[in-house]
C-alpha cells in the first residue's frame, strides 16, 4: 500500500477512535436521560438524536458547511473570538463525524439504560450507594454490552463514511483525505488495483470489528446474561 | 424510640391512611391482604418512593417531613426484596460486599463471616447468582442487607417467592437472625404461619387503614379482629426449657400458666422459646380431667365467648396465667358447659408447636 494511503487509512482510525470515544462521553448522560421516560420533550430529543440515521449525509454535511463556515453563523462567532473555522480541518470531521453517528451511539445506550429496571438501582440505594456510585458500579456494568455495541457500531460506522467527510473535509491528502475517500480517488482515476487494498483492509477491519460484537452478544443470549469486564 | 408513620396517599382505586408508631425493637410484622398497602408503606419508610403526604422519622431522626426528604442511601435501611434481587454482574462474595465496603468500619455491626455463618452461604462464596436456587438468593440477599450494618432492616414479603422446602429452610434461619442481631426488622407477610413464627408486635393493615396494632400475642387473640378465626387462628406464647424426661423423650416448658410437655427437643435448659397453640386445638373441661390421653391441661379462666364464622362452633378467649390463649368448641358444648365470662375450668391441649423466637 502506497504511503498516502497508509496516511488516510491512519487519519480514518484515528478520527474513528476520536470520534467514538467523544460520543461515549457526551451521549452516556443523554441516553440515561432519555432512558428515565417518556416525556414529550424527551420524545422530541429522541427524533432530532435519529435524524441522522434518515438524512442523507450530504444533507448533514451540507449544513455543517453553511454553519461552520467563515461566513457562517457559528463560523463567524468562532472568528471573532479569534479560532479559526473548522471547516476543511481534522477537528471540522470530528464535528461531522459525531453528528452523523450520534444516533449508533445513543440508541443501544438507551435500550441498555431502560433494560435495567429499577429492581438494581433500588438495591444499591439500600446498600448506602449514592446516585453516582449506582451508576458506575451497578448501571455501567448492567449496561456493559450496551455500551460495546454502541462502541464498535460508531467506530465502524464513522470509519465508512463519505458524504459528511466530503463535504466539509475538502479531501486534503494527509489531513483530511480518509480511507473512503482515497478509494473514490483511486477508482475515479482508475487505479483499481490500489482502490481494492484499501477496500479490501476496510472490509477486514469492519468484519472483524462487526464480527467481535456479535459473538459478545450472543454469548449473552445463550444464558450468561451480562457482558463481564473481567 | 420509635419509628412514627404518617402516610396519605390516594390513587384511584386505592387509599392509604396510616398514623403508627411501630417499636424499634425486635420483629413488627405488616399483615394483611395482598393490596392492603403494605409494600407501599415498606417502601415509603426505605424512601423508595417518594409520597407527598408522608412523615417518617426514625429514633426521633427525621426521614422525611414537608419538603425535607432524606434519600435511601443515606436512610440506614436494609431491604429485602420480595424477589430475591442479587446483582447479576457480581458473584455472592461480591454481592455480600456491595454494602460492606460502603459502610466505614467503625460503624459495621456485623462482620462478613458471622453474615456468613447466620445465612449458611460458606459453600456459596464463589458461586454466581444464576448458579443458585431462588432459597439461596434470598439468603445471599438477606446476608447483603444486613452487611450493609442498617439501623432498620425491612423486609418483604422475603419467603413468598419461594418453595415450601426452600420456605422451611429459611424459617429457622430468620428465627435466629430475630435471636441474635438487635437490628430492628419490619417484616411484611400475609402469612399467617410466619408471622406467628417471627414477630413481636403486629400492625394489622386493612385496605390502607391501620385495623390494630399492638403486641402480637394481644392482637391475634383479639376477638374483635379478623386473626383469631382464620382457619389456623390461635395464640403464641414464650416460655422456657425447664427439663428433658428422656425416658418418655419429652421436654417441659414452663409458661406463666403452667408447665407444657412436647416431644423432647435438642435445646438446653433455660433456652427461650415460643410455642404456638392452635384455637382449634385446645378443649374445655369444668373439672380437671382424669384419665385423659392429653397431657397439657392447665387451668384457665374464660375472658368471653364469642360466635364463630361457622355457626355450629364458638370462639372462647381465656385467661391461662398470665397469657391470651383461644379456644374453638362446639356451640353446643359452650351451652352445655354454661361457658360465660368468668367461669373457671381446663383447657386442653391437643398439640402444641415449638418454634425457637
Amino acid at each position: 500500500m502506497a504511503g498516502a494511503d497508509l496516511t488516510a487509512l491512519w487519519i480514518s482510525l484515528r478520527l474513528a477512535a476520536i470520534t467514538t470515544a467523544l460520543l461515549l462521553l457526551l451521549c452516556t448522560p443523554l441516553a440515561w436521560w432519555l432512558a428515565g421516560g417518556r416525556s414529550r420533550t424527551r420524545v422530541l430529543i429522541d427524533a432530532v438524536v435519529s435524524l441522522p440515521l434518515v438524512l442523507p449525509p450530504t444533507v448533514l454535511g451540507f449544513y455543517l458547511l453553511i454553519l461552520l463556515g467563515p461566513v457562517g453563523p457559528v463560523g463567524r462567532v468562532l472568528g471573532e473570538i479569534g479560532l479559526a473555522s473548522p471547516m476543511f480541518t481534522f477537528t471540522g470531521l470530528v464535528i461531522g463525524s459525531m453528528l452523523y453517528s450520534l444516533p449508533f451511539v445513543v440508541q443501544p445506550l438507551r435500550d441498555a439504560f431502560e433494560a435495567l429496571g429499577p429492581r438494581s438501582l433500588e438495591v444499591a440505594a439500600t446498600l448506602r450507594a449514592s446516585p453516582w456510585n449506582r451508576f458506575f458500579t451497578v448501571a455501567m456494568p448492567l449496561a456493559a454490552r450496551g455500551f460495546l455495541t454502541a462502541a464498535v457500531l460508531s467506530f465502524a460506522h464513522t470509519l465508512g463514511e463519505f458524504g459528511v467527510v466530503l463535504m466539509i473535509g475538502g479531501n486534503i491528502p494527509g489531513r483530511t483525505q480518509t480511507a473512503s475517500i482515497a478509494i473514490y480517488n483511486h477508482a475515479e482515476t482508475l487505479q483499481y488495483g490500489a482502490a481494492n487494498r484499501l477496500s479490501a483492509t476496510l472490509i477486514v477491519i469492519a468484519f472483524a470489528l462487526l464480527l467481535g460484537v456479535y459473538t459478545v452478544t450472543r454469548q449473552g443470549r445463550d444464558g450468561v446474561r451480562v457482558w463481564r469486564w473481567h | 424510640m420509635a419509628l412514627a408513620l404518617s402516610v396519605a396517599l390516594s390513587r384511584p382505586g386505592f387509599s392509604l391512611l396510616v398514623e403508627a408508631e411501630l417499636p424499634t425493637r425486635g420483629v413488627t410484622a405488616l399483615f394483611g391482604r395482598s393490596g392492603c398497602g403494605k409494600t407501599t408503606l415498606l417502601r415509603c419508610i426505605a424512601g423508595l418512593d417518594r409520597i407527598a403526604a408522608a412523615r417518617v422519622s426514625f429514633n426521633g431522626e427525621v426521614w422525611q417531613d414537608g419538603g425535607r426528604f432524606l434519600p435511601t442511601h443515606r436512610r440506614s435501611v436494609g431491604y429485602v426484596f420480595q424477589e430475591p434481587s442479587l446483582f447479576p454482574h457480581h458473584d455472592v462474595r461480591g454481592n455480600l460486599q456491595f454494602g460492606l465496603a460502603r459502610v466505614p468500619p467503625a460503624q459495621r455491626r456485623i462482620g462478613f463471616d458471622e453474615a456468613v455463618r447466620l445465612l449458611g452461604l460458606e459453600a456459596l462464596l464463589a458461586r454466581r447468582p444464576e448458579q443458585l436456587s431462588g432459597g439461596q438468593r434470598q439468603r445471599v440477599a438477606m446476608a447483603r442487607a444486613l452487611l450493609a450494618s442498617p439501623q432498620l432492616l425491612l423486609m418483604d414479603e422475603p419467603l413468598s417467592s419461594l418453595d415450601a422446602a426452600s420456605k422451611a429452610e429459611l424459617l429457622p434461619r430468620l428465627e435466629r437472625l430475630h435471636d441474635t442481631l438487635s437490628i430492628p426488622i419490619i417484616y411484611v407477610s400475609h402469612a399467617l404461619g410466619e408471622v406467628m413464627r417471627l414477630a413481636d408486635d403486629l400492625v394489622l393493615l386493612e385496605a390502607g387503614r391501620v385495623r390494630a396494632c399492638g403486641p402480637l400475642q394481644l392482637l391475634l387473640t383479639r376477638t374483635d379482629l379478623p386473626l383469631g378465626y382464620l382457619e389456623d387462628g390461635g395464640t403464641v406464647i414464650h416460655g422456657v426449657i425447664e427439663a428433658h424426661d428422656p425416658t418418655y423423650h419429652l421436654s417441659f416448658v414452663l409458661i406463666g400458666g403452667g408447665r407444657l410437655a412436647l416431644s423432647q427437643q435438642d435445646l438446653p435448659i433455660g433456652h427461650h422459646v415460643r410455642v404456638r397453640v392452635d384455637a382449634r386445638d385446645v378443649s374445655l373441661a369444668l373439672e380437671p380431667p382424669q384419665r385423659t390421653s392429653i397431657t397439657n391441661i392447665l387451668p384457665a379462666t374464660v375472658l368471653e365467648l364469642c360466635a364463630d364464622g361457622d355457626p355450629a362452633q364458638a370462639l372462647v378467649r381465656l385467661q391461662v396465667g398470665e397469657d391470651l390463649m383461644l379456644a374453638r368448641v362446639t356451640r353446643r358444648s359452650a351451652v352445655q358447659l354454661e361457658l360465660a365470662a368468668g367461669a373457671r375450668l381446663y383447657v386442653q391441649i391437643k398439640s402444641v408447636a415449638l418454634m425457637e423466637p
